[in-house]
């Protein structure tokens, strides 16, 4: 194993201590602080626009206007024009209400990207805390090898596999994360193994599988939903990377940023607008999760307790 | 019959790369039924790693333990895990040192009891929380009730301690192990746990280990006491010969240390020298030899024996002359 995974191993184990049991506390403290307050702001404009986006989208997104075609050339694709505020995309279709609609595609690749590596790093590191032994070393040099390939490089390996499609891309994304949540879940297990309260309903002769699921699991899972918010932004900017070199959905009409942004990359010079707005809206979605997760993050961190 | 009755009880940690480490050597004493025994000594001296090793709650890797444990004809360190889990919480119970951290912080007080009720009395949840709310009665919690929907940060360490004792108890165990029970909360706080728990268990006849470094707890309490130094029993009386005239040169010392209140003006409180850090190997000679006011050149070069002498047990080569003790009115 190399170096870098290692310490990539040791940072995520690092982050597991402290436990999470004053997860409420923390979250009080959380949105004392204008940054959090900013990330939550963006991360719940965000989610708005992707409810209510297919209702408020003045055009179909998914259907090309004639009076766009009109005038859409391999070399000029129509700017704002009445009815149409950002103009065309490079097949005749609203580029706004597409950029409107995308936040629903791409909160969809993002949280389901998501949800799945936290699921089966929950799996992986929920067994390896709870029965430790061989089974946590096994599984443990499983996390180390997929933590020993840069995380890209994993999602490029297994989208180049599989077909191009959404759930290809979401697959993909989700590896990336799962070896994170399992060291992270694992680690806070194993702190909540030697802790006090788990060895007094020890002592008292509760069960090992009520141990584990109402005595270790609930106190462990604080960090996994820090680690959880920062890896939406991760998700969604990993996915616009697969789409950009072309590993992406092979559905090239449908209205999701990351794909946007790596269909437009030929057309820079023709209409750079094409790239520039998904691109803005990525970063500044990733930038709200990641102020969200970091300042959660700091206020579970038990040195900054006050 | 003895309740419980630990012979030559041992546990050596070992782990790679490090010397072993004999934390309990040799420890023998019985609890009979109803009897409050204690365990004194300072920290260090290997009264937690006892009460653990009796439990069988020591780490299974890296713990060595040697000996006999016997309760009631079983011998518990045999046992597969199974069977102390069916044993523990019911057979034995255990209050811990810290009451803040021993209570499972996202889950409800009423559900942290009624899941030992339902574990080892068949209860229903309707039934065990009848039952859980006559416990924390019983330890003296108002409005028990409410409680049972509170979580352990709504309450003060003294009322978590209650908490914990009311579940230890709540399968009306035969032995209570209670290791350092009131070492976290304040002095006031303290009188009414310990008074609590004395209620407890001679109403109940519940036997009682009391593990504390603190006398002034055993004098109030225990039938019996075990004085534990480097992980060996030093001397063990009956509370009243002990308190009477200390013979082992550290229980004297840890009496002379407590502050009397009706000592002349001006005399001085003599603790006790040095560190257990001093201590030398019990195989070289007596551990407690660096720093005893007794030591002679033999307590430097042979482990002293646990002997009966003077109605105790007692291992030293030097003992306190009888004239010179410590009567336990003055505490
Ligand atoms: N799990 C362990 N591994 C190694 N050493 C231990 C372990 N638990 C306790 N010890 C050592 O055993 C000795 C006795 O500890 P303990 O029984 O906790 O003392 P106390 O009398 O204060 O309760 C100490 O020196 C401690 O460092
Ligand atoms: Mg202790």
């Amino acid at each position: 194993m190399s170096i870098l995974s290692t310490r990539k191993a040791e940072k995520i184990d690092s982050l597991a201590e402290g436990g999470t049991s004053l997860a409420m506390d923390a979250l009080r403290r959380t949105f004392r602080s204008p940054v959090a307050i900013l990330g939550l702001v963006i991360v719940g404009l965000f989610v708005i626009l992707a409810i209510i986006s297919p209702f408020i989208a003045p055009k179909d997104p998914y259907r090309p206007y004639p009076e766009l075609k009109a005038e859409l050339t391999p070399s000029n694709i129509p700017g704002p024009m009445p009815g149409f505020l950002l103009g065309s995309d490079q097949n005749g279709y609203d580029f706004f209400s597409r950029l409107l609609v995308g936040a629903q595609q791409t909160l969809f690749v993002g949280v389901f990207a998501t949800l799945i590596g936290v699921a089966i790093g929950m799996i992986i590191g929920g067994l390896a805390g709870a029965f430790g032994g061989w089974v946590d070393s096994v599984l443990m040099r499983l996390t180390d090898i997929m933590l020993s390939v840069p995380s890209l490089l994993l999602a490029i390996s297994i989208a180049a596999l599989l077909p191009g499609s959404q759930w290809t891309v979401i697959i993909a994304v989700a590896m990336i994360g799962v070896p994170v949540f399992a060291r992270l879940l694992r680690g806070a297990m194993i702190a909540q193994r030697s802790s006090d309260h788990v060895l007094a309903a020890t002592a008292l002769g509760v069960k090992r599988k009520t141990i584990v699921f109402r005595h270790m699991l609930p106190n462990s899972i604080g960090p996994v939903i820090v680690q959880a918010t920062l890896t939406l932004a991760t998700a969604i900017i990993d996915a616009a990377a697969l789409s950009f070199l072309g590993l992406g959905d092979s559905d090239w009409r449908r209205a999701e940023w990351g794909l946007m942004l790596g269909n437009a990359q030929e057309l820079l010079s023709v209409k750079p607008s094409l790239a520039f707005f998904p691109a803005i809206a990525i970063i500044v979605v990733a930038l709200g999760f990641t102020l969200l997760g970091e300042s959660m993050r700091e206020s579970l961190d038990p040195k900054n307790r006050r | 019959m003895a309740l419980l009755d630990v012979r030559d009880l041992g546990v050596v940690f070992k782990r790679k790369g490090t010397r072993p480490f004999t934390a309990v050597d040799g420890v023998s004493f019985s609890v009979e039924p109803g009897q409050t025994v204690g365990l004194v000594g300072e920290s260090g001296s290997g009264k937690s790693v006892t009460s653990l090793a009796l439990m069988g709650l020591l780490p299974k890797r890296g713990a060595e333990i040697s000996g006999s444990v016997t309760f009631e004809d079983t011998e518990l360190l045999t046992l597969s895990d199974k069977q102390l889990r069916d044993r523990r919480g019911r057979d034995l119970g255990m209050v811990f040192q810290d009451p803040l951290s021993s209570l499972n912080p996202v889950i409800t007080i009423g559900l942290q009891i009624t899941e030992v009720l339902e574990r080892h009395r068949g209860m229903s949840r309707k039934e065990a929380r009848v039952e859980a709310a006559e416990l924390l009665d019983r330890v003296g919690l108002p409005d028990p009730q409410r409680r049972l929907d509170e979580y352990p940060h709504q309450h003060s360490g003294g009322m978590r301690q209650r908490v914990l004792i009311a579940i230890a108890l709540a399968c009306r165990p035969k032995l209570l192990i209670a290791d350092e029970p009131t070492t976290a909360l304040d002095v006031t706080i303290q009188a009414q746990i310990l008074s609590l728990l004395s209620d407890l268990v001679s109403e109940t006849d519940t036997a009682l280990i009391m593990i504390t470094h603190d006398l002034g707890i055993v004098a109030g309490l225990c039938d019996n006491v075990n004085v534990m130094y480097g992980g060996r029993i030093v001397e063990r009386a009956a509370r009243h010969d002990l308190f009477e005239r200390s013979r082992h040169p550290y229980t004297h010392g840890l009496l002379q240390s407590i502050p009397r209140l009706n000592a002349p003006r001006g005399e001085p409180l003599t603790p006790i020298r040095g560190s257990v850090s001093d201590n030398i190997e019990w195989e070289q000679g007596c551990a407690f030899a660096p720093r005893c006011p007794n030591a002679t050149d033999v307590c430097w070069s042979e482990p002293p024996e646990l002997k009966a002498d003077d109605g105790r047990m007692l291992r030293c080569h030097n003992p306190v002359a009888l004239g010179d003790a410590v009567t336990e009115g003055a505490l």
